[in-house]
């Protein structure tokens, strides 16, 4: 199996330069970026094994002494590959603010308490099935400084490496439904509501557990897919 | 029709998830300067079986005004000293079986990064061509909505006359790649300042 990473699948990807979300002005490339064929370079990537994991470090909620505060949710899902393909064996980082909206870090001052049962910093590998599962809890929403009442709907970021590091992906997971998405610049800086839709979890009742926790599922896909005769041709 | 799942910004909060030892200052609690986490990937990336001659890149990180960016995120990947790559799709026996060739830094408040590791070899390129020794690069921060990649290419590389990457970069803007030797310690010192935007902006790749 070679895999190729064409790059019209970037399309759904937001702009380097999305002036609603105001930091992108003076931190986007403004000159024409230089088109490269893919070498080694690109095609290879980091390999993280299951020893990069300790037990533990996939639920949130069981980091400190006692249980932090807010709603425990169970997080799961498949990182998959463009033709739907499990990435098996593959590191996914995730990070995130406590209930109440407000991230373990200096810069983060806004009046919301912080949680000493509760630091939102979680990290799996994927199994053979390309499958993750988190425990956690909810994140809150916060303000931020972006606009006059500018507030992030709920989110938990990502990151996940994939087969090479070109299928590297950092990006946040949405709730379903949340009443900010219209006003939100990063969630809108991806202009396509379909593509928008793919970092929105679902709520999955089937594996919430009774008297416990709600569960989300998000399906992670990254970029790379096999490549046909046709396109093993072109080299 | 492509169904990948779009990128979002890593945000100013990443460091206690993916960079929780870096020149960390951000750290709530007084008198710590790291997060109790273990990393991922740090800024050393010198394995104690790695051959090759030991290097620090050092740099900052700049935005369109010029001012330092202080909450930014450098990922390299980068071959071994003898230009080999730790993955599956690099097929070359690797006596350096530690070294991964992968690290993280966080920028600190002045928008400087640094890494320690072993100055890669050179490695194949397209058509057989070799390729000079580089390392990728990948930045992260606010305000930017998706990752961008560079190259560091070191200088008095006669191999970068002929690099087939560096030659597809218009000759005005191909000395933002080349890192410069710094200092007459043991330990060779090469400086790579990265300009997001604006005067000698660094070359950014599509890929």
């Amino acid at each position: 199996m070679t895999l190729i990473f064409p790059k019209e699948s970037l399309s759904a990807f937001p702009k380097h330069l999305t002036p609603d979300y105001r930091s992108t002005v003076k931190r986007s490339p403004s000159k024409p970026l230089i088109i490269i064929p893919h070498t080694l370079s690109e095609l290879s990537g980091p390999v993280y094994g299951h020893d990069a994991v300790q037990g533990g470090d996939a639920d949130l909620t069981k980091q400190h002494k006692g249980e932090p505060l807010g709603e425990r949710i169970i997080v799961h899902g498949h990182v998959l590959d463009e033709d739907k393909r499990p990435v098996p064996d593959t590191l996914v980082e995730i990070w995130q603010a406590n209930a109440c909206g407000r991230y373990v870090h200096n810069v983060d001052q806004h009046p919301a308490p912080l949680d000493p049962n509760f630091t939102g910093a979680g990290r799996a590998i994927t199994d053979k099935k390309g499958y993750y599962r988190f425990i956690t809890v909810k994140p809150g929403a916060y303000p931020w400084g972006n606009h006059h009442n500018a507030w992030r709907p709920n989110h938990i970021h990502f990151s996940v490496f994939g087969h090479s590091f070109l299928s590297r992906l950092v990006t946040q997971m949405y709730f379903p439904g949340d009443p900010l998405f219209p006003f939100d610049p990063i969630f809108n800086s991806v202009t396509d509501e379909k593509a928008r839709q793919r970092m929105v979890s679902s709520f999955d009742l089937e594996n919430t557990i009774p008297d416990w926790a709600l569960c989300f599922r998000f399906d992670i896909v990254l970029r790379g897919r096999e490549a046909t005769p046709q396109d093993t041709d072109k080299h | 029709m492509s169904e990948i799942t779009p990128s979002q910004t890593v945000g100013p909060f990443f460091a206690y998830g993916l960079a929780p030892h870096s020149r960390c200052e951000w750290r709530p609690e007084q008198g710590k300067d790291i997060y109790d986490w273990k990393e991922t990937a740090g800024a050393n990336l010198v394995t104690p079986d790695a051959s090759g001659t030991k290097i620090r890149i050092e740099g900052s990180v700049f935005d369109g005004d010029g001012m330092p960016i202080n909450d930014a995120m450098l990922e390299i990947w980068q071959a071994d000293a003898q230009g080999r790559y730790a993955h599956p799709r690099d097929s070359r026996t690797r006596p350096n079986t530690k070294f991964m060739g992968f690290g993280r830094s966080a920028t600190d408040k002045s928008g400087t990064y640094s890494f320690d590791t072993i100055k890669p070899g050179g490695v194949p390129g397209p058509n057989g061509k070799p390729q000079a020794p580089h390392i990728v690069f990948c930045i992260y921060s606010r305000g930017m909505l998706r990752q961008v990649y560079t190259r560091l290419y070191f200088p008095d590389e006669a191999a970068n006359d002929s690099d087939p990457i560096l030659g597809l970069i218009p000759a005005d803007r191909r000395g933002t790649l080349i890192a410069h030797r710094e200092g007459r310690s043991e330990l060779p010192v090469y400086r790579f300042d990265i300009r997001v935007q604006g005067e000698n902006e660094t070359v950014f790749f599509d890929i």
